[in-house]
Formats: C-alpha cells, sequence, structure tokens
C-alpha cells in the first residue's frame, strides 16, 4: 500500500470571525496516487477543506485549528503557503481571476519566477508544462484571446511546471461550458495517469466528474465527512438524496422507472452500466406514462429580425439573426462562448444598436427606444449581482429604479413590498445588502427589475456558482414568475436547466441560429450539441444503451416525471 | 472597439531589439539630461537624435497620433500659463531686456521671454518622442523585468505589470455596470444636469470598487498560491539579459549625457544665453 500523503487526524477549523467551527472532526487519509472527488453543497466545509490542503489556512484566512493534518508527513502548521506551495498545486475556479501573467507563457512561469528558477531552465519547463497541458502554441497570447477551456488549461499548465505532488482542482468545472467541462475531465484523468500524482477534485457537479473514473468520493455536510466511498457503492447508497446534491440522471431515470440501483450493475458510468432486464422496464416507464398539459398557445411578444451586429466593422458577431419569444414562456438561449449570446441580450435591453435588420416588441419597432425606456419593459439581471447593487440598505436598493423615474414616494413603497414579497425577501427588508448571501443578493437583484413591472425579464447565467438546492429554489421561483404572466429569457450553458425549466431552446453558433426546438431534442441532435459545446444529456445515452425505440422519448418523460416529482 | 492608444506593437527594428532594462535606463538619463539643460544647442541636437530614433523605429503615427494632440493641446496651455504668471521671467534669468511690443498692464512681450519658452518648447520636444518611444517599443511584459533590474523592489515592479494585465477587465466591468445602472433609469448623458449626473456616477462607482475588491482578493489568493513574496529575490520569465548592443547603448547614452551636462555648465550657469 503507497504511502499517505495528505492526513486529517481528528481535525477541526473555526474561522478568526466566527463562533461555531467550520470543519469539525475531520479524518481522511489520502494516499499518493490516489484520484479523489469531494463533493457537498455549498456551505458543506468542502472549500474550506481544500483551504487547509493549500495553506490558505491558516496563512492567508487565519482561525484556531485542532487535531492534526500532515501534508507528505509533515505538519502543516509548520510549513508556510510558500513551501506547500512547492507540493500542492492549486487550480481555483474562476481562470479569469488566477490569469496574473500578460501572456500564457508568463503565465505559467509565475510559480517558477517566484522560486527565482533561472531563465534557461524557467524557460525549457514553461514550455514542456505547455505542452503537456495542450497549449504549447499559445504561450504568446494575452487572456483576452483566450476561451475559457483554454484559460482552464494555462492555470493547468502552470501547476504542471511546478513539478508538484498533489494537484488539487478547486470547482474546475464552475465556468466551462459541458463540452469543455468534459474534455476538461478527461484531461486531468489522462494527466493523472501518466505521471501517477495525486488528484483531489472539489465539485458539485458529480455527473460530469464522473465522465472519467475516480477512486473514492468523499461527501462533506455541515463541515463533517457525511461519507467515503468509491463510486459505484455510493451511487447505490441514496446517500445522496439526504445531502441535497444531484445524483446523476440517468440513475434517477432507472430508479424512476423501477429498476433497483447495485454496485454490481456498476452505476458510475452511463456507458458501463449494466442493463440487463432494465431495458423493458425503462421501455414500460415511458410508455405508460402520458403528459398531463398540452403546449400552450404561442402569441409572439419580442421578436428580432434579421439582426446583424459587430462590435469591430470587418467581423460580425450575429449574422441575420430572426427570432421570436412567445408571451408567458420561458426561453433557453445557449451556444459556446463568442456566439452572441450575451450581445442578443445587450441588442434587445439598447445597450447597443444593430448595424441592420430591426427588434419588435408587440409589434412595435422599438429601435428608437432608449435604453431607460426598453428597461421598463425588458428587464436585464447580470450574472455578477456585485455589479448591479450599488445601494446599502435592500428598500433602498429596489426602490432605486422608481425613485428615478418620480413615482410618488406613497407608490414606491407599496410595490417594494409588493415584490419583497414575491421574491421571498420581506423579512430582510430592512437589512444591510452586504449581510445576504450570494443567492439572497441574486434575488434583490431581480427584485430592483422586477419592481418596474417589466413584461420580458432576461437573466444572465441565473445559477452559476450554485449548488443544487439553491439552483432548485432559484428555478421555482422563476418559474413563479412566469406563471405571474412574465416572460423569462434564460441566457445559459447549464444543461440540467435547459432541460428541466426552459419550454424551448434557441441555440446560436457562429451569429447565427443553429437550433430552435424543445431542450430534449435540441439535446439529443447530435450536431447542434456539437455546435453550442454542449453535450449528449446521459439520459439520451441511457435511452440508446437499452435500445429503446425513441431514445427522445425516455428524455421526455423523465423531465415531465421529475417535475411532478419535486413539486409534490 | 477598444482603444489601441500607446500600446506596445510586435516588431522589429534596432529600438525594439534592445532590451528593456537598457530603454528604461536611457529613458530615465535622456529626460534628466532634457530637464536640467538649458543649452539651446544642446537642446536642438537632442532633438535631431530623438527624430532619428523615430525614424528607425518604424513605429506608426495612427498608434500615438491621439497621445500626441492631447499633449499638444497642455503643452500650448503650460506656455500661455507661463506668459500669463510671469510675462518677465526670461527677463530675470538672462538678466537683459529688449522689449518688441506691449500688450496690456504688466504683459510685455520681450526677446528674452520669447527664447526662454523656445527652450522650454525644445525641452518638450526633446523629452516626449523619447517617452512615447519608450512605452511604444517596450513589451508591457518586460517592463516589470527591467523596473526591477533597475533596483524597483519586485513587489512594486509586479503591480505596474498587474495594473497592466486588469485594466481591459476593469474596463469590461465598467461597461457591464454603466450599463445596468442605465437600464434602471440612471442617466449618465448630458441630458441630465451636472449634480445630478455627478451623484449618477457617484452610483456606478460604488459596485465597481466593491467588485474590484472582490477581484483582489482573488488575485492575492491566487498569486499567494503559487508563491509570490515567499522569497527576497525573484526571476523573469520575460526578462531579457544584457548584450552587446545594450551596452553600446548605455554607452552612448551616458556620454551624451556627460557632454551635454559639459556643455551646459561650462559657463557656470544652466541658462544658455544668446544675449
Amino acid at each position: 500500500m503507497s504511502k499517505a500523503v495528505i492526513e486529517f487526524t481528528d481535525f477541526s477549523f473555526t474561522y478568526r470571525a466566527q463562533q461555531e467551527p467550520t470543519l469539525r472532526g475531520i479524518n481522511l487519509s489520502i494516499r499518493e496516487g490516489e484520484k479523489v472527488l469531494i463533493v457537498g453543497p455549498s456551505g458543506s466545509g468542502k472549500s474550506t477543506l481544500a483551504h487547509c490542503i493549500n495553506g490558505l489556512i491558516p496563512f492567508y484566512y487565519p482561525g484556531e485549528t485542532a487535531g492534526s493534518l500532515r501534508i507528505m508527513g509533515q505538519e502543516q502548521q509548520e510549513q508556510s503557503i510558500a513551501a506547500l506551495s512547492q507540493t500542492v498545486g492549486t487550480v481555483l475556479q474562476d481562470p479569469d481571476g488566477q490569469f496574473v501573467g500578460l501572456t500564457v507563457g508568463e503565465d505559467i512561469a509565475f510559480v517558477l519566477e517566484n522560486a527565482a528558477v533561472p531563465l534557461q531552465e524557467m524557460k525549457e519547463r514553461v514550455t514542456a508544462a505547455a505542452r503537456a497541458a495542450g497549449i504549447g502554441d499559445l504561450l504568446s497570447a494575452s487572456p483576452q484571446e483566450l476561451s475559457g477551456g483554454q484559460k482552464q488549461k494555462t492555470m493547468l499548465a502552470g501547476v504542471l511546471a511546478g513539478n508538484v505532488d498533489i494537484l488539487l482542482f478547486d470547482e474546475p468545472l464552475a465556468s466551462l461550458d459541458p463540452f469543455t467541462g468534459t474534455r476538461t475531465i478527461e484531461h486531468i484523468d489522462r494527466l493523472q495517469r501518466e505521471t501517477g500524482k495525486t488528484v483531489i477534485i472539489i465539485e458539485h457537479r458529480l455527473e460530469e466528474v464522473l465522465h472519467r473514473p475516480v477512486d473514492r468520493i468523499i461527501i462533506m455536510n455541515d463541515g463533517v465527512i457525511a461519507c467515503d466511498l468509491p463510486p459505484a457503492e455510493l451511487l447505490s447508497s441514496g446517500l445522496l438524496a439526504g445531502t441535497g446534491l444531484r445524483e446523476p440522471l440517468y440513475l434517477t431515470a432507472l430508479r424512476y422507472a423501477g429498476v433497483a440501483v447495485t454496485p454490481d450493475l456498476q452505476p458510475q458510468h452511463p456507458e458501463l452500466i449494466r442493463l440487463e432486464g432494465a431495458a423493458q422496464r425503462l421501455e414500460q416507464w415511458v410508455d405508460g406514462y402520458r403528459e398531463q398539459s398540452g403546449p400552450a398557445e404561442a402569441v409572439p411578444l419580442l421578436e428580432l429580425k434579421e439582426v446583424t451586429f459587430g462590435y469591430e466593422r470587418e467581423t460580425a458577431v450575429l449574422d441575420k439573426l430572426s427570432l421570436t419569444v412567445n408571451r408567458g414562456e420561458m426561453l433557453a438561449i445557449a451556444g459556446r462562448n463568442g456566439a452572441g449570446k450575451s450581445t442578443v441580450s445587450k441588442l434587445i435591453c439598447g445597450f447597443y444598436k444593430p448595424s441592420s435588420g430591426s427588434i419588435w416588441l408587440n409589434g412595435r419597432d422599438i429601435g428608437r427606444d432608449t435604453i431607460k425606456e426598453r428597461a421598463e419593459r425588458i428587464g436585464f439581471v447580470m450574472q455578477n449581482p456585485n455589479h448591479m447593487l450599488s445601494k446599502t440598505l435592500l428598500y433602498d436598493e429596489v426602490a432605486f429604479g422608481l425613485k428615478l423615474r418620480d413615482v410618488p414616494e406613497e407608490l414606491i413603497r407599496e410595490r417594494v413590498h409588493g415584490v419583497l414579497r414575491i421574491c421571498g425577501l420581506h423579512a430582510f427588508r430592512e437589512w444591510p445588502i452586504s449581510a445576504l448571501s450570494y443567492g439572497q443578493k441574486k434575488r434583490v437583484t431581480i427584485a430592483s427589475i422586477l419592481v418596474l413591472e417589466p413584461e420580458i425579464i432576461i437573466l444572465d447565467e441565473p445559477t452559476a456558482g450554485q449548488d443544487y438546492r439553491h439552483y432548485n429554489e432559484m428555478m421555482e421561483f422563476l418559474r413563479g414568475l412566469s406563471s405571474r404572466g412574465i416572460t423569462v429569457i434564460m441566457i445559459t450553458h447549464d444543461m440540467h436547466l435547459m432541460l428541466e425549466y426552459a419550454q424551448r431552446a434557441i441555440v446560436l453558433a457562429d451569429g447565427k441560429k443553429a437550433g430552435d426546438d424543445r431542450p430534449e431534442r435540441i439535446l439529443t441532435d447530435r450536431s447542434i450539441v456539437e455546435k453550442a459545446n454542449l453535450r449528449e444529456t446521459s439520459l439520451y445515452t441511457l435511452a440508446l444503451r437499452a435500445g429503446l425505440q425513441q431514445p427522445e422519448e425516455l428524455v421526455r418523460t423523465f423531465i415531465a416525471f421529475d417535475r411532478e416529482v419535486r413539486r409534490r | 472597439m477598444r482603444a489601441r492608444m500607446l500600446t506596445y506593437t510586435k516588431q522589429d527594428s534596432p529600438v525594439h531589439r534592445l532590451s528593456g532594462a537598457a530603454k528604461l535606463i536611457v529613458f530615465i538619463a535622456w529626460s534628466l539630461t532634457a530637464m536640467i539643460t538649458y543649452d539651446t544647442r544642446c537642446l536642438v541636437v537632442m532633438l535631431l537624435i530623438s527624430l532619428v530614433l523615430f525614424k528607425v523605429s518604424t513605429v506608426r503615427f495612427q498608434d500615438y497620433a491621439f497621445v500626441l494632440y492631447f499633449i499638444l493641446f497642455f503643452f500650448l496651455l503650460n506656455h500661455l500659463a507661463i506668459f500669463l504668471f510671469s510675462p518677465l521671467e526670461g527677463t530675470r534669468i538672462y538678466g537683459t531686456r529688449h522689449d518688441l511690443f506691449h500688450l496690456a498692464g504688466r504683459y510685455t512681450v520681450t526677446a528674452e521671454q520669447l527664447f526662454y519658452q523656445l527652450n522650454i518648447a525644445l525641452k518638450y520636444a526633446v523629452v516626449i518622442p523619447v517617452a512615447l518611444l519608450f512605452l511604444l517599443t517596450t513589451d508591457p511584459s518586460e517592463f516589470a523585468a527591467s523596473l526591477n533590474r533597475i533596483g524597483v523592489n519586485y513587489k512594486i515592479a509586479y503591480s505596474v505589470s498587474l495594473a497592466l494585465r486588469y485594466i481591459p477587465d476593469i474596463q469590461r466591468d465598467y461597461e457591464n455596470i454603466s450599463f445596468s445602472a442605465q437600464a434602471r433609469g440612471i442617466d449618465l448623458s448630458r441630458k441630465e444636469k451636472l449634480p445630478r449626473r455627478l451623484k449618477n456616477i457617484v452610483s456606478i462607482l460604488l459596485p465597481l470598487i466593491l467588485s474590484s475588491i472582490e477581484r483582489i482578493e482573488k488575485i492575492s489568493t491566487a498569486m499567494e498560491l503559487r508563491g509570490f513574496g515567499s522569497g527576497r529575490k525573484r526571476t523573469w520569465y520575460m526578462g531579457r539579459p544584457f548584450t552587446g548592443r545594450d551596452y553600446f547603448a548605455l554607452g552612448l547614452m551616458l556620454s551624451l549625457a556627460a557632454a551635454a551636462l559639459i556643455i551646459t555648465f561650462y559657463d557656470g550657469s544652466r541658462f544658455y544665453s544668446i544675449f
């Protein structure tokens, strides 16, 4: 048996500003060359655990520790961040924020520069690391020229250049589209097999990480280790449900169909799972289920007609794009980075003017309306709530848009209170915004838009970086808005969101519309999936493997059934 | 869309080929010399040299046109101010007075004043092209390494490089924030009266500052995790060792500076006089 590289013994940690410990009685040992996945809902302490491993705790975030943590046999407390950085290489969740160099080469070299490695040796190691990460020809590119996946690879190369023994990935998939995420997981796997390094991945997107095998899955919940099992056993145990984590969709589908998931079914991958006997059950389930409601009548509300736009004269981001948004629907707009998703919303809101084509709302050309005028009918919620919040008190923030429109004070109060009730924020109305959680802040930004009573609300990545529980809360909330007659447009590459909540999905590729259909059809159409950097849903893989006659039917049945289950 | 002003473009010329540190030292020595001397002969020679350098460097006019006009504007403003506040400065310096014509009140144009202001103008003309040239031909990545090489603490030197790295990101944040603010109804255009407009700008600055602080927190943890600031020294990936060319340029610059200073101070005064 190989030696333990990380050993927590009765380890506890309390942040300096807090009373309660964030980690309690952790006993965990990770051996050399292992590949371990740590999952848990937000606030479970999984990031704190990662910070202990890379030394941010206690050297950057001070606090009380108890028990012992040994890294490579040495007590962690007796080392420094710099010393630990020679052993543990961390890839953080947001590749933009940690890209410190002006070019890829410089960024990879950063750790070597700090260790005062001579220039000649540094150049060789940087080139080798860049090649290993698959970005050998991008050494002189600037961060602005890179895609999210390439930035992530740069981070990875930067860690590899340092020759560390342990690779620690802190939510590596959070800012990547599904396709790039899949590639990243494959890449990490290949590196691990080639170099034999110890790999620790912290994520809450279980299904995506399990695209490649891991040795163990550790579930963190409420500051303790809730379970520590090999994937097959964990997935069969039903322990996931109790922790607010999402189990892979294909397994949920099997359970719905009445198939018992056991470790010998090999449930850790949809390509591996043994389906003898299960196929028939699935078929019966799909045939036996009839959807309750038919599609609603479509009344066009917002129309883009042959819209062309480019930030620079020669390159068009959107090329004669036409699309229709119907009244009261929930629409998802998807596409890879740079496909023009955000540009569409910026044109609709009037931040930019199209170079040709027109935008119609309720049968009226709104090309001449100002940003302010459009905002009264079309609200736009940005991905990062901190970009929108400009007041210190919640009430003032929500009332701000009305105050600027010189609405009488009494009417403002009435409308703000109404909106706060809808958004579940009424109890916090006297609170300072800084005391709210990320998800609550996001709701405040939505409330501050809703108070203007728009007909359409556009949200840029409404659930980015949120765990399953918060994702669910947010999306149910948006569905509630939709049932009040507000049209919701979501710009996203979250496939679960698209599948479960969108009634229709529009896929953009190279400034054109590549698909416009029900999400289950989009996500089972291989050519569209490829164009938009999405990934085929595992439900479809399951249906194909089970040899179902109409694989899309399984996907559709699942969504409708799952919705009912969750509503109960 | 993005203004590409005063940005480095990768080109090949004798000036581009010099290492950043050598260029920085030359630039500092050049500026100091130009600031000290009021010797018209030296300044004219330096002006000629700087024009030759520009020619050799092959940088394009459009890369710096805007900045040049901008500086020109302040240059004129400065001259006007000198004359307004001290119309007889030249007479005071050179100790003679040749009136050319009288304007009004205490404002009389003298030959001394014109000569003095000509020298000031020359100083501008000598320093500005070289400053522009330095910015246009030095790879920003190499800049931090150069600063460190001439003795600036590497933590300070690196902050320059970080600023360059994050300016485009903060510009993008600003754009997003101002868009959403405008959608809320905050008017930043001239339609709004000035006091209200200022107030509106403040309400954009708050989220910008907060999101920048968030960014800084992220960057500093990332840098810490990668061992920044642990050692007393660090090496630079983009640093370039001095070559013969660099020593040659430095030698040339030092002899030029020495010559200029000797000529200037030969008669015991910084001010060369034709009167």
